[in-house]
């Protein structure tokens, strides 16, 4: 392994008995899952980001370039399925939940560990199903399987829904896992209010996986029943209702952005508060609006459907509690410049992944309002002006959060420190890159631009090729990025146990954590957030 | 909180948490179908009482009787190795996982009646039938069989539990994954209780 070596009686170091292959696949140390998650999400996101890649590039001129049109169906029903499933949902709670809510709890390790590596398989399953979709014929309904062209559609529609479906409960387990552990496994004196945000976040977020999951399972099991039996229910031919799937697919789909954006906020509220030196301001109202987002969120999965046909007065409703669930969403990033203000800011690679952020999120969320009004939705359903939203609030929030955290923890994972001036300035064509990309699209939709096209027509040519210029950029620094911590993860500087001088618990072992994290279980005496003392 | 539980694996109050959870993510797993019943039975109230009739009301309440019954059994299984009685335990145990099978035949019986008058989907009794008899059928049998899946998932899971019973790795100290057996039977009789009623007597 990469890291081998950097620590006596480290995670990392090999185990007496046990091979290096059995070691890594067989274990049951979260810290050891953490990371073979961290390892095979960013090898699928990869995979995801190439997709990507070529849908835009394949727009750079009118009519066909590199690839026909059912190929683009293709291109973009994968790029959606991978970002979504097999990155954005997992990625933060099975990355760094699984490394850290045990050492920041104080706990030895999660409250069923065999579960947990159970639930890493099922991932890699689902994983492979996906990819094979991609040899046998891939999807081409995008990555919604909206009834009733996935009933109908040649392709491999069955195969992608029951992956998805298989890697639904290795979410369902990680969530059932975390609610337990931090009910279960907290140490003397972590109390609810001590506990790090990032806690908080995961936890409120491993309840929405639990609940909201096996609706999108059993949604997904009806069409596959409908495409190999015609069981009928969502077919308008045998008296069956496809607004039907769109209401239980949204039921799972919405709550799942939540599922993405929650934890990586879990992340940015535990480095803004560390590099502002400063105790955060309003923790109480930031753990409540976790909750907070966890439930209205729960609530408005109709603004998807606007257009769909259902009742006018459901719709209503659905546009006044998605402007609810604006608040919650602002009450953090309010409490995270709040925290700012008059802190004694170090100024660190984390903290600029945390700021750009705040900033893109903000853009993000600001978006979604404009989307959440019932007139101006009409115009703009299905325009890139969505796809430029949604990009901000995945790509912008939850991926950069992933970011912003994965540069915050990584001496702790890997006990070794990365170049960080590489990293500022990958930071730096990231934040260009992203936007040349994805804020012409925000103008694009608004002139009427739609999504999913494959074609254009001549006056969007200009916009489409400044957004396909800011892809270039983007990639690249997603390379630099990429390239440097894994130069880091064989051969950076060693990193001390706490680089930045945080309070929370992960940073009071060593880097990387020892096999049982704690020599003995620590008291907790203290907020997560308390610099008074110093670390 | 007693943080030294975490590596001894035998946190009692935290298995029965983990398996609660995983029954609420069943209850919703059957919520969906359950849902779309209520929605189409409001659309297509003629058309489901008339699919309805057509079911064998005599062998839905034995089945009913039967799966209540190996609830019994499975209690008592518990309660008798509590007692540390093992012979007991397995014996109730068997009864249960008996009442499971005979259980599915009945429902292999009840399903190949219907399949061989054509009423399955896309049988053809069924044919263009669009004013909701068809939804019926499709409803019917999607939750019919993913209940029956978990049925047999139940009796695999009951057996792997009594082998453990027969090692003695369950035992009247240390018998959390009986008890979280015995309630993933429970789930299984319970949803049975909903379901009995949608497709067989609500008419």
């Amino acid at each position: 392994m990469a890291f081998e070596g950097t620590g006596e009686g480290s995670y990392l170091s090999a185990e007496p008995g046990k091979g290096w292959l059995s070691s890594w696949l067989l274990t049951t140390d979260h810290k050891r899952i953490g990371v073979l998650y961290l390892l095979s999400i960013m090898s699928f996101f990869s995979v995801g980001v190439v997709f990507g890649f070529l849908m835009r590039l394949e727009l750079i001129s009118r009519g066909p370039t590199i690839m026909e049109a059912t190929t683009y169906n293709s291109f973009f029903t994968l790029h959606g399925v991978i970002m979504l499933f097999l990155f954005l949902i997992p990625v933060v709670p099975s990355v760094f939940g699984n490394f850290l809510l045990p050492i920041m709890i104080g706990a030895r390790d999660v409250a069923f560990p065999r579960l947990n590596l159970l639930s890493w398989y099922f991932y890699m399953a689902g994983a492979a199903l996906a990819i094979t979709t991609l040899i046998i014929g891939p999807a081409d309904t995008g990555w919604t399987f909206y009834a009733p062209y996935s009933l109908r559609t040649p392709s491999s529609a069955s195969l992608a829904v029951f992956a998805v479906f298989v890697l639904g409960f290795s979410s369902i387990l990680t969530g059932i896992n975390f609610v337990t552990t931090v009910h279960r496994l907290r140490a003397p004196g972590m109390t609810w209010f001590r506990l790090p945000l990032f806690v908080w976040a995961t936890y409120a977020t491993a309840w929405i996986q639990v609940i909201a999951t096996p609706i999108l399972g059993v949604n997904l099991l009806l069409v596959m029943a409908e495409r190999l039996f015609g069981i009928g229910v969502f077919d308008p031919a045998k008296g069956g209702d496809p607004i039907l799937y769109q209401h239980l697919f949204w039921i799972y789909s919405h709550p799942a952005v939540y599922i993405m954006v929650l934890p990586a906020m879990g992340a940015i509220s535990e480095i803004v508060p560390v590099f502002a030196r400063k105790v955060i301001f309003g923790y109480k109202a930031i753990a409540y609006s976790s909750i907070g987002i966890a439930a209205v969120g729960s609530l408005v999965w109709g603004h998807h459907m606007f257009v769909s046909g259902f009742s006018y007065t459901a719709a209503v409703y659905f546009s006044l509690f998605t402007f609810f669930v604006a608040i919650p969403s602002a009450i953090k990033v309010y409490n995270w410049v709040g925290t700012m203000y008059k802190g004694s800011i170090v100024m660190d690679t984390p903290f600029y992944y945390a700021l750009v952020f705040i900033f893109l999120f903000s853009i993000g969320g600001l978006s979604g309002l404009i989307l959440g009004a019932l007139s101006v939705n009409v115009h703009l359903h299905d325009t890139y002006f969505v796809v430029a939203h949604f990009h901000y609030i995945k790509f912008g929030g939850a991926a950069f959060g992933f970011f912003a955290a994965l540069h915050y923890w990584f001496p702790k994972i890997s006990g070794r420190m990365y170049n960080r001036k590489v990293a500022n300035y990958s930071l730096l064509f990231l934040f260009i890159g992203f936007n040349t990309l994805f804020f012409p699209m925000f103008v694009l939709g608004y002139e009427g631009m739609p999504r999913r096209y494959f074609d254009y027509l001549p006056q969007y040519a200009d916009l489409q090729h400044l957004s396909i210029v800011g892809s270039w950029i983007l990639v690249a620094a997603l390379f630099t990025m990429i390239g440097n911590l894994v130069a880091a993860a064989f051969r950076g500087k060693t990193a001390p146990s706490n680089p930045w001088g945080a309070m929370t618990l992960e940073w009071q072992v060593a880097s990387p954590p020892p096999k049982e994290n704690f020599g003995e279980i620590p008291e907790v005496k203290r907020g997560p957030y308390d610099f008074r003392e110093g670390p | 909180m007693n943080g030294t539980t975490a590596h001894s694996h035998r946190d009692y109050t935290g298995s029965k948490i983990g398996m609660w959870l995983f029954l609420f993510t069943e209850f919703f797993l059957f919520f969906g179908p359950i849902l779309l019943y209520s929605i189409f039975r409001f659309r297509y109230p003629q058309a489901f009482i008339d699919a309805s009739l057509a079911l064998d009301t005599g062998v839905g309440v034995f089945n009913t009787a039967l799966l209540l019954t190996s609830s019994l059994t499975m209690a008592l299984s518990i309660t008798a190795m509590q007692r540390g009685k093992k012979g007991t335990t397995l014996v109730l145990m068997g009864a249960t996982v008996l009442a499971g099978a005979v259980f599915l035949v009945n429902k292999y019986f009840e399903w190949g009646a219907k399949i061989s008058h054509g009423v399955y989907p896309g049988g053809e009794a069924l044919e263009g039938v669009k004013d909701g008899g068809a939804v019926f059928y499709g409803l019917y049998f999607f939750a019919t069989g993913l209940h029956g899946i978990h049925v047999l998932a139940g009796m695999v899971i009951i057996t792997v539990a009594a082998l453990l019973v027969h090692e003695g790795r369950i035992n009247s100290n240390d018998f959390v994954k009986l008890e979280n057996t015995g309630l993933y039977w429970h789930l299984v009789d319970v949803i049975w209780i909903y379901l009995f009623p949608i497709f067989y007597l609500v008419r």
